[in-house]
């Protein structure tokens, strides 16, 4: 059963008087639990497709759903709500708030929620546990290294148990090592806890670790 | 409330320029504090004076004397119940940076006039009853060390020599902007000293009906007006605010000073602000990406401003206030009763939180309206 629904999906960048077309009339299927790397080259509109699935941006033409949701027909504020339940995001530099701890920065999606203090506390621990930094939970980044900061990121992005995690060059920072203990727990992820991941990379080694490749170019999207 | 952490950490990310701002907001509510209590202090010195007491002063200026001879025809009016005089004495206790005010009064009527000024039984009559004793506030007593016996010199300025006084009241008021720190003693024995050339400086009269004030003050004036020296009468309180005129338009001034430095501070505070926003521009991406809504991030800044505000602010006033009432400060004796009043301080809290709310508002709409996805490919 397919989770992500594209049709006929259209995204038109105005930069100053030129209009640059990244995609025409695209469509994509994604089903529940699939694990799906997104492969192509720089400026192709990988990034841009992953924006667009969480809600972050609007397409020129055409729909987005997921799990049944037009998110391409929502109101800034009904998409931000559904961002903050529906999606996780992991981005290429982790982006957490270095003035937090690793705790507090998992706990952050939680805070737009109605839980109390003591369950987000407990639901930011599990989620630092899952990825194997529970002891980790008081460390603000500057005392971790760029794989451990990466993991917080994916706790911040499963805390609030969404259905679809969206992760733009995950290992696009880290060494080897830490690359491999990321791309390890993304596919743990996928296959214990039944997340739906949409993996942007330019590397072929971490695209391997997913069910199915797709590369983007041209605004073309290809098996 | 459990937004707090997240603007709580944020003040404390950079807190070399947290300290800095809170500081320069709190030094400039210390200011204000300051400026602020000496206009109420200046006002309340103008409302000191009793509505059922009138002063006779020269109309020419009030360093100019009311002779002598006036006292009978004063007493003599219809709705005057008592009449008393006094002189500035303007004497010297050692040194000029000693300054303190001293009155040279008709003893025994001056003390059954003003209630707000209390003796102990016999400390006034101690002092009535020695025509070169004086009686003393409490603040000269903490200032000098003077005891009740003592004898003090004072060198005469306006009426030259040294002059000698023996403490034998110290008194207490019922209002501190009464004056705790006047010096007051017998006009008979200025006037037998200078060889009967003293010459009261105001007439203060009680009135039997406060209602009348304006009739007999205009009564004895045109009595007056004619005479050697015309006089001008009007109610205590309205000589008070006279003399305090004289200060020139002080609270005009103190106004202008405490806007120019609310609007300096302003500047400091807002730029601030913006520096703090503008430098996690990328954070309010990556907050808005997980959820975080425009008018949520909005109200974040605005919070964050408004704490940093009022944490200077807050800190300014009421340190103020605690300074200025543990030295018991009066201004080296210019400004008796000198006080920073609660509603002071609410106010400055208020100016406080202004402050901050303005200083905020441009960072927090551009936080608001922050383009997430431009942000975003900045930094992805």
């Amino acid at each position: 059963m397919a989770l992500v629904e594209i049709r006929n999906l259209t995204k038109i960048y105005h930069r100053e008087a030129q209009e640059v077309l990244v995609f025409q009339d695209l469509d994509l299927d994604i089903n529940e639990g699939e694990f799906l790397s997104l492969m192509g080259p720089s400026g192709s509109g990988k990034s841009s497709l992953l924006h667009l699935l969480a809600g972050l941006d609007r397409p020129t033409k055409g729909t987005v759903a997921v799990g049944g949701a037009q998110i391409s027909a929502m109101s800034q504020r009904e998409l931000s709500d559904w961002r903050a339940s529906k999606v996780g995001f992991i981005f290429q530099f982790y982006n957490l708030l270095p003035v937090l701890t690793a705790a507090q920065n998992v706990e952050l999606p939680l805070m737009l929620t109605p839980l109390s203090a003591k369950d987000r506390r407990d639901r930011a621990r599990f989620a630092l546990e899952v990825v194997g930094l529970g002891d980790r939970t008081d460390h603000f980044p500057r005392q971790l290294s760029g794989g451990q900061e990466q993991r917080v990121a994916i706790a911040r992005a499963v805390v609030s148990d969404p259905a679809l995690i969206l992760a733009d060059e995950p290992t696009g920072d880290l060494d080897a090592k830490s690359a491999d203990e990321v791309l390890t727990l993304l596919q743990r992820l996928n296959s214990e806890m039944g997340k739906t991941i949409v993996m942007v990379t330019h590397d072929a080694h971490a695209a391997e670790r997913a069910h199915a490749v797709m590369h983007l170019d041209k605004g073309v999207l290809t098996r | 409330m459990k937004f707090f952490l997240l603007v709580w950490a944020n003040l404390r990310r950079n807190k070399r320029r947290t300290f800095l701002t809170v500081a320069s907001v709190g030094l400039a509510l210390f200011l204000f504090g300051a400026l602020r209590s000496v206009i109420t202090t200046l006002e309340d010195a103008a409302a000191v004076g009793s509505e059922s007491r009138v002063v006779v002063r020269n109309a020419i200026s009030i360093i100019f004397p009311v002779p002598m001879k006036y006292l009978s025809q004063l007493e003599a009016q219809p709705g005057v119940k008592s009449v008393s005089w006094q002189n500035w004495f303007g004497g010297v206790y050692i040194d000029e940076r000693n300054f303190f005010p001293q009155f040279a009064i008709s003893a025994e009527r001056y003390l059954g006039m003003y209630p707000e000024l209390s003796l102990p039984p016999d400390q006034k009559q101690a002092f009535l009853a020695e025509r070169t004793a004086c009686i003393i506030g409490p603040k000269l007593v903490k200032k000098f060390g003077w005891k009740l016996g003592q004898t003090v010199s004072l060198r005469g300025t306006i009426y030259p020599g040294e002059w000698n006084f023996t403490i034998r009241g110290i008194y207490s008021v019922s209002d501190p902007s009464f004056g705790e720190d006047i010096f007051y003693f017998h006009y008979e024995y200025l006037d037998e000293a200078t060889n009967r050339q003293a010459v009261p400086g105001t007439y203060v009269l009680e009135l039997s009906d406060p209602g009348q004030a304006a009739a007999i003050s205009s009564r004895i004036d045109a009595a007056f007006i004619n005479s050697e020296a015309a006089t001008k009468t009007e109610t205590e309180r309205a000589f008070q605010a006279g003399f305090i005129s004289m200060w020139g338009n002080i609270g005009f001034l103190l106004s202008v000073i405490g806007t120019a430095v609310f609007f300096a501070i302003l500047l400091v505070a807002a730029n601030t602000m913006m520096m703090a926003a503008r430098e996690r521009t990328r954070e309010m991406a990556v907050l808005k990406s997980v959820g975080f809504r425009d008018e949520l991030l909005f109200g974040l800044i605005m919070s964050e401003a408004a704490l940093l505000s009022l944490l200077g602010g807050a800190g300014g006033i009421l340190g103020a206030k605690a300074l200025f009432e543990l030295t018991r400060f009066d201004g080296g004796g210019m400004l008796p009763g000198f006080e920073l009043k609660w509603a002071t301080v609410a106010v400055g809290i208020g100016i406080s939180l202004g402050l901050g709310l303005i200083s905020g508002i441009v960072p927090a709409v551009q936080a608001a309206r922050l383009p997430v996805i431009e942000a975003l490919r900045k930094l992805v």
